[in-house]
């Protein structure tokens, strides 16, 4: 489908969605970058489920941790500038859902999974980072970026 | 309206087309509004509180002692259980025991054992002489001795260092200018004093002693030596309990009246039911000279050996292992010295379960409290342990205005009726739910408000663990700063003077305990009556 096809309501809809998790990213974001004790070491510590040797042995190496959290701290920013603005919205929405589906992983809501960091919710199997995950799919699958957002200029010869 | 149209074409963009695109450009104003004035309020609220409170915000750097000059020739007297951890701490690990590590390692990220003992600091320091009355720790003492390369069995290996079957013979040795004493309780007085005679300088584990006469006896002889004495309290080299000092110096916590100290274990380890070597016999064990000091001889036990501190024999339970080190945390923030008065009681309530023991029950209690008492300070000290039950109490300084919590990191919380803070509890700057100052070692912001998760993993020791090399051994620091002491002529932080306060404040609530009496500290006299 494409954005021109879209009622006005559904097209504003969905940048509005887009904005609201891009915001989201983009102070999960820039709260690290203001923060100088922050490390992902803890979250990663605090990991269970299928992969959880895999994040163990990520916070375990403290040269690869200094990686970890530099990319996600400026993937984080870049992400939700890039879905607020509109700008490299495709990029930025795969590389959050990336982001997301680990943040799922190494958190997975399973029967019997207790962790150190306090939940606000109740979740099975589901939880909010899935959800924003699979958000991320529709607003991938329903681009708006072609006419809200500075894609519009990039990729100027797929515009409609 | 259409010309302006044709005019945006041919520039191959229109005012619709700007307006589409750049539509959501002004949420980043939004955002950056809404970020610069939450980051202004909480750098406000935690700035405006520091201020309040006059704690000085840096962070403290982890005291680097220094180790060049001569090399210092250590005798290691006792190679138990503590008598290797200390040897790990002074660098020598045996080959063995570096093996199992790295297997560990192997199979498993998050064991940094190895790693950990590879980055600490050489101390500069040679290990000439080993005593042990077991043969097979004796031994191992050796071999730790030998690993100078600090690796397994293949690695680069030392001339063994000599083995003395007396202590004795080890203080005579020419080519030993220091001794850690890592024996059970029962030898330490008479070994510190032989040492301090003999000349060499002394790292004694704590409890410093079992008896006041053996205390006041160490003093003297120490006194009389030129020699640099540090008593086994690793706590000192704590960073927190250095910020925690400061926070009683200016007076956060207003009048303390009430401080409560615990110790809650619930293993058999944890309760002193050691492993029972296999090889222990009486051929491989000098069992006449571990008892040489009891008044009271008794036969060959496996299961006194190494269970000593079960006995009174031997030791002083509760009091000289675990109250000790409570009690010289707090000595270390507070300055307060020997208690004009001790009570203590308790009792034998769980390990005298057949599967606890071998031969005999033990003597000393695992469930036991005491109080001490500070008129001149207007304080009590309260002691709480049980070692069948771990659930985790904490350290509490309480004054009228807050309570201070004290682990590896700090939190003082305000109370919620007192008088120096109850404008700002009044006017919203102080909550009392929330900590009003928060230490955390290697926390880079140290007045920042504290995230609740960030709070949680340091809680459980998680946080900053493993970042840029700073976890540290405080062993290693404490005998570090000894060693330091010996080269440059000065007494460490856990000198004579802390230790005698230390032994005598112990040996009191032993006594309350064992004569089921109230028992004082004559400060004038300086006796204990």
């Amino acid at each position: 489908m494409k954005s021109d096809q879209f009622s006005p309501w559904q097209l504003w809809s969905l940048v509005i969605l887009r904005v609201a998790i891009g915001w989201h990213f983009l102070y999960e974001g820039i709260s690290k970058l203001l923060n100088p004790d922050w490390s992902s070491l803890g979250y990663l510590m605090d990991s269970e489920g299928w992969l959880e040797g895999i994040f163990l042995s990520m916070a375990g190496n403290s040269a690869l941790l200094n990686v970890i959290d530099f990319l996600n701290m400026w993937g984080l920013i870049l992400i939700g500038a890039g879905l607020i603005l509109g700008m490299f919205t495709r990029p930025a929405a795969i590389a959050g859902m990336v982001l997301l589906a680990f943040y799922y992983l190494s958190h997975p809501p399973l029967i019997g999974a207790t962790y150190v960091i306090p939940s606000e919710g109740n979740y099975l199997w589901v939880n909010k980072n899935l959800i924003e995950l699979l958000t991320l799919w529709v607003i991938l699958l329903f681009p708006t970026w072609n006419t809200v957002g500075i894609d519009r200029f990039i990729f100027k010869k797929y515009r409609i | 309206m259409s010309e302006q149209n044709q005019t945006g074409k041919e520039n191959g963009m229109n005012r619709r087309d700007l307006l589409k695109g750049f539509a959501t450009l002004p949420v980043i104003g939004a955002f950056a509004y809404g970020a610069w004035r939450k980051r202004r309020q909480d750098h406000l609220r935690s700035h405006r509180l520091a201020r309040e409170l006059n704690m000085s915000t840096g962070d403290l750097e982890y005291t680097r002692y220094a180790h060049d000059g001569d090399v210092i020739r250590l005798g290691i007297i006792g190679y138990g259980i503590r008598g290797t951890q200390l040897m790990k701490a002074a660098g020598f690990v045996q080959p063995e025991t570096i093996l199992e590590w790295k297997d560990a390692a192997a199979k498993d990220s998050r064991d940094h054992r190895y790693e950990d003992f590879l980055g600490q600091d050489d101390l500069n320091v040679v290990v000439n002489g080993v005593c042990d009355l077991f043969d097979v720790h004796a031994e191992r003492a050796l071999a730790a001795a030998s690993n100078v390369g600090r690796e397994g069995p293949d690695g680069t290996m030392e001339k063994p260092a000599k083995r003395y079957r007396n202590y004795r013979e080890l203080l005579a040795a020419k080519d030993i200018d220091a001794v850690i004493i890592a024996t059970p309780d029962h030898w330490h007085a008479r070994m510190a004093i032989d040492a301090a005679r003999a000349g060499k300088h002394i790292y004694v584990e704590k409890g410093l002693a079992r008896r006041v006469e053996e205390v006041f006896a160490i003093r003297d002889a120490v006194r009389e030596s030129n020699v640099i004495f540090q008593l086994g309290h690793q706590g000192r080299q704590t960073e927190s309990y250095i910020k925690a000092r400061e926070a009683v110096e200016k007076n956060l916590l207003g009048p303390i009246n009430l401080i409560e100290v615990c110790t809650n274990r619930n293993t058999p380890n944890g309760a002193w039911v050691y492993d029972i070597h296999p090889d222990a016999n009486s051929r491989s064990v000098d069992w006449n000279q571990f008892e040489e000091p009891c008044e009271v001889k008794h036969p060959f036990s496996a299961e006194r050996f190494f269970r000593w501190r079960c006995w009174w024999d031997y030791g002083t339970g509760l009091s000289g292992d675990l109250l000790t080190h409570e009690y010289d945390a707090i000595n270390q923030i507070l300055g307060m010295g020997i208690p004009e008065s001790a009570v203590s009681s308790g009792g034998v309530y769980f390990y005298e379960r057949p599967e606890h023991y071998v031969n005999e029950v033990r003597e000393v209690p695992d469930v036991w409290n005491a109080t001490f008492e500070y008129p001149r300070l207007n304080l009590s000290l309260l002691y709480s342990a049980t070692l069948a039950n771990n659930r985790d109490r904490g350290k509490v300084i309480m004054g009228h205005d807050a309570s201070m919590e004290l682990g590896n990191s700090i939190r003082i919380y305000a109370c919620q009726e007192s008088t120096r803070y109850k404008e700002q509890i009044a006017n919203g700057l102080i909550r009392t739910d929330l900590p009003i100052y928060t230490y955390i070692p290697g926390r880079k912001n140290v007045d920042a408000v504290t995230t609740p998760t960030e709070q949680y993993f340091a809680d459980r020791g998680l946080l900053y663990t493993y970042r840029g090399g700073r976890r540290m051994d405080t062993t290693h620091l404490h005998i570090a700063e000894w060693l330091e002491g010996i080269r440059q002529g000065k007494q460490p932080s856990c000198n004579i003077d802390q230790a005698f306060e230390e032994g005598i404040t112990a040996a009191m609530a032993t006594i309350a305990y064992r004569e089921d009496r109230k028992v004082f500290w004559d400060s004038e006299k300086q006796q204990v009556v």
